[in-house]
């Protein structure tokens, strides 16, 4: 069975949800979702982890600032380094980008609004560890919610990203003209300010990924606005079962 | 002891919507003239004296700053 841990800090909301998508993808009993614990230098064995959103520490000094140094970290930060897949939604892409482990920073939204909505994403790469089950640009629509979600990077960072294929999503805009289909795009500007509509990058392994939508609360049209996101968690378990 | 202080300031590159919400209000408060704000932290810390300039800069480079968005500047005061 694949064992995907989950990291629990002072101030996660989403590890719940995320454990919930781990047991939903695995539901004939492939995945099992491992609940870590911040203050724990211990993976317990998980086969890959999910750094998940909330506000860790308050999201004092910076989102992510402080989450980075609690020893659970240290581990998935040795663990990554070594191939094993590592998923960070919101505040978990937040801490991957101060950790080291995805380049770039997550920065107050430019309209100073909390964003709270559901929101149409391009999946850009399809061959990381945590896209493979989606069509490359297929659209897919996840809540978004977050205060510091703006993706920024110098230019030449974001030009290594481009060139290299890593960025994973984009924002895009749903405006249906009269008559039409709706056609998506990028539109004038993302939803927060983000550099180049950046909604989640890879790292050059392609199996280290950080997105600031969230999957986990799009896994079934029960709970989510659609069940788009599952195919990440079940791309992680194909991504394991493969190796 | 001494008093260090570190000022920390987002990038020049880097868009600053707070300094610019604060910048936006200015007038409508009745003080012309500011052309331009910019938002930044300030840290006062007490030290020992056997924390060295070296330390200093690593809290600051590693910790209280995040230098792919953010320059900052370490001093000591008189206390």
């Amino acid at each position: 069975m694949t064992r995907i841990g989950v990291i629990t800090f002072p101030g996660t909301l989403d590890d719940v949800d995320a454990a919930r998508a781990v047991r939903h993808a695995g539901r004939d009993g492939a995945a099992e979702a491992v609940p870590l614990w911040h203050a724990d230098a211990d993976l317990r064995g998980v086969d890959a982890v999910i750094v998940p959103g909330g506000f860790s520490y308050g999201d004092y000094l910076r989102a992510g600032a402080i989450a980075r140094f609690a020893p659970v970290m240290g581990e998935v930060v040795r663990a990554a380094r070594q191939g094993m897949p590592v998923l960070g939604i919101c505040n978990g892409f937040q801490i991957l980008c101060e950790s080291g482990l995805l380049p770039g920073a997550l920065l107050r939204n430019a309209g100073l609004h909390f964003v709270c909505r559901d929101q149409w994403l391009r999946v850009e790469n399809n061959e990381t560890a945590w896209t493979s089950r989606y069509e490359r640009g297929a659209e897919i629509l996840v809540p978004l919610k977050n205060m510091e979600g703006r993706y920024v990077a110098d230019a030449a960072t974001l030009d290594e990203l481009e060139g290299e294929g890593r960025v994973v999503f984009r924002y895009v805009v749903d405006e249906p003209e009269p008559g039409q289909a709706p056609k998506r795009h990028l539109g004038a500007d993302s939803p927060n300010g983000a550099l180049r509509h950046i909604a989640g990058i890879t790292d050059p392994t392609g199996r280290i990924v950080g997105l600031m939508p969230h999957p986990e609360h799009a896994i079934d049209a029960l709970t989510g606005p659609s069940d788009d996101g599952l195919g990440m968690f079940l791309s992680v378990l194909d991504a394991l079962v493969a190796a | 002891m001494a008093r260090v202080v570190v000022d920390v300031m987002p990038k020049q590159e880097i868009l600053d919507p707070q300094g610019q919400a604060v910048a936006n209000a200015l007038p409508r408060l009745g003080f012309d003239g500011v052309t331009s704000v910019r938002q930044g932290k300030h840290f006062e810390l007490e030290v020992d004296d056997s924390v060295d300039d070296a330390t200093l800069a690593k809290i600051a480079e590693t910790f209280l700053a995040n230098p792919v968005i953010e320059d900052w500047v370490v001093r000591r005061v008189d206390a």
